[in-house]
């Protein structure tokens, strides 16, 4: 599903953020990626859906080798894979419902699947209701979940989230985790950068440890292991 | 229904999309808008006014051109047998087009004609004609006919060589150089207008970083994000072209009608307003929308870099 191969990067600037990261995570696997600030665990992330090219190394995702992918072909790449950050990113002008719309909407999407996938997921993530709310009028947690549901909506295999609960207090972050489980649940690779220690140790799944750019551990139903 | 017609479908769909989301966007950034349209409005005319004269010079220079000719007087004492040695020297010179002859009768036919009722006195003359026989000389370049006619005056029997020397010279230079600095103000006013644009398309973009960002995000294609981008610099530089061809066509409009009734039975004359004006008016249009859409994808582009 996903693969990284010697996969180095060194940006302009001198930092080097991968020093030779060798992973391999299957179909359906729930990974944490935690790490000290700066330790690279932002970059590891950023390269999977080339955000970030490696300056030497291959990076495989469902088969795509993102090293020969074109840049006119990334965009086909990232319909593939839904990206949640710790700032929600929502539009603040455009509704609840019209901000799930917009992933769909800007890939051309026929506007009665629009319509139908929409309120699929809005049910998802049990925002149904708060479809015509705007997002200044939701809590934080119910933030994350719409751009969650923005993540998902066009099925993507994987789903990378960085930070997804760094916004948000430890009750409305478990609301959040169940939600990440139960997209796993149904089959979607979720790989998640966190600093939340109550969640990995509570949750158990494959923990990868960065450190300087490297993996330092690499764990089934791994700890946190850091102290904050 | 067949594929390609779900396929246009989707474009027009695409295409509504994105002109609604241009307009939305000139409409939210008002004051913005209001400040590259006036960009391009000032822009456009003032190349507008430089295009309509630097196009009359032209023309004007045109029919001077097409009209000029070296009149080579004939010295008296030249034999016919001279002549025709003279005649084909000359043809033999690289720049020149045709040599005509034209016998003193013919000179003081065209003397008497030309002054009409007074070229009557000249009848007199019919007797003992004063002229001299004339060689007509054009060049194939009308730039050429100063050299040429040094080139002449060198030769035997070419007593008088006439070109309107200094008229000839004075105006190749004056257009020359009005063209010149023409063609270099319009360049600059034009990049101008583009990095205004661009600058203040940059503004309005920084605004839609967001969105931009969760476009690339979730996959929409780089053509996609910039369509609304190029109609929204197309529609400020359509938008800006209109005040700069109505006031250039209203000014035109009284400049044509006042001085092409002065110009009448003069060999010059000025373009005429139609269809010279729908040109200016295309011209405008195109500038217009060249500079806006340029101007849009200028800064766009940053944004987009993969």
């Amino acid at each position: 599903m996903i693969d990284m191969q010697d996969v180095f990067k060194k940006y302009p600037n001198g930092v080097v953020a991968a020093n030779g990261i060798n992973v391999h995570i299957a179909q359906g696997e729930f990974v944490y990626v935690v790490g000290p600030s700066g330790a690279g665990k932002s970059t590891f992330i950023k390269m999977m859906y080339r955000e970030e090219k490696p300056t030497q190394g291959t990076i495989t995702i469902n088969g795509i080798d993102l090293g020969k992918l074109k840049d006119s072909k990334v965009p086909l790449l990232r319909r593939n894979i839904g990206v949640v950050f710790q700032d929600f990113k929502l539009l603040p002008t455009l509704t609840v419902y019209e901000n799930v719309a917009f992933a769909l909407e800007v890939i051309e999407e026929e506007p009665k699947k629009i319509k139908k996938r929409v309120m699929e997921t809005l049910d998802l993530v049990n925002l149904k209701h708060k479809a015509r709310m705007l997002p200044t009028e939701l809590s934080g947690g119910e933030q994350q979940r719409v751009s969650i549901a923005r993540s998902i909506v066009n099925s993507p295999k994987v789903m990378i989230a960085d930070e997804p609960t760094g916004n948000l207090d430890p009750e409305t972050s478990w609301d959040i985790m169940n939600l990440f489980d139960e997209i796993n649940n149904r089959g979607t690779t979720i790989v998640m950068a966190t600093h939340n220690r109550d969640i990995v140790n509570t949750m158990r799944h494959r923990v990868i440890a960065i450190e300087g750019g490297q993996i330092i551990r690499d764990e089934q139903r791994g700890e946190y292991g850091y102290e904050s | 229904m067949t594929s390609s017609e779900v396929n246009t479908d989707m474009k027009a769909r695409t295409l509504r999309r994105h002109m609604k989301e241009s307009m939305k966007n000139l409409g939210r950034n008002g004051w913005m808008t209001f400040a590259s349209v006036s960009a391009v409005t000032v822009t456009l005319i003032l190349v507008g006014v430089f295009f309509v004269i630097m196009m009359n010079l032209n023309q004007v220079a045109t029919t001077i051109e097409e009209d000029v000719e070296i009149r080579v007087h004939i010295d008296l004492a030249a034999t016919e047998e001279d002549q025709k040695v003279m005649k084909e020297k000359i043809e033999k010179l690289a720049r020149v087009e045709s040599v005509e002859f034209s016998p003193k009768e013919a000179e003081l036919d065209g003397l008497i004609d030309s002054l009409g009722e007074e070229g009557e006195a000249f009848k007199l003359f019919e007797q003992d004609n004063p002229l001299n026989d004339v060689f007509i000389v054009k060049t194939k370049n009308p730039q050429d006919t100063m050299t040429v006619a040094k080139e002449i005056e060198k030769m035997e029997y070419a007593s008088k060589v006439k070109y309107g020397q200094d008229m000839v010279e004075n105006l190749f230079d004056f257009i020359n150089v009005s063209r010149n600095v023409g063609i270099v103000l319009i360049i600059g006013l034009l990049f101008t207008a583009m990095f205004l644009i661009s600058n203040t398309i940059k503004i309005t973009i920084i605004a839609r970083k967001r969105e931009i960002e969760i476009m690339r995000l979730v996959g929409a294609t780089n053509s996609f994000i910039r369509w609304p981008f190029f109609l929204e610099g197309l529609m400020l530089g359509v938008l800006g072209a209109i005040i700069p061809i109505v006031l250039i066509s209203f000014l035109y409009h009284y400049a044509y009608g006042y001085i092409a009734p002065r110009l009448e039975g003069h060999f010059i004359q000025i373009l005429e307003f139609n269809p010279f004006i729908y040109q200016v008016a295309a011209v405008l249009i195109l500038l217009g929308a060249l500079i806006g859409v340029w101007g849009s994808l200028m800064s766009v582009r940053k944004f987009l870099k993969v």
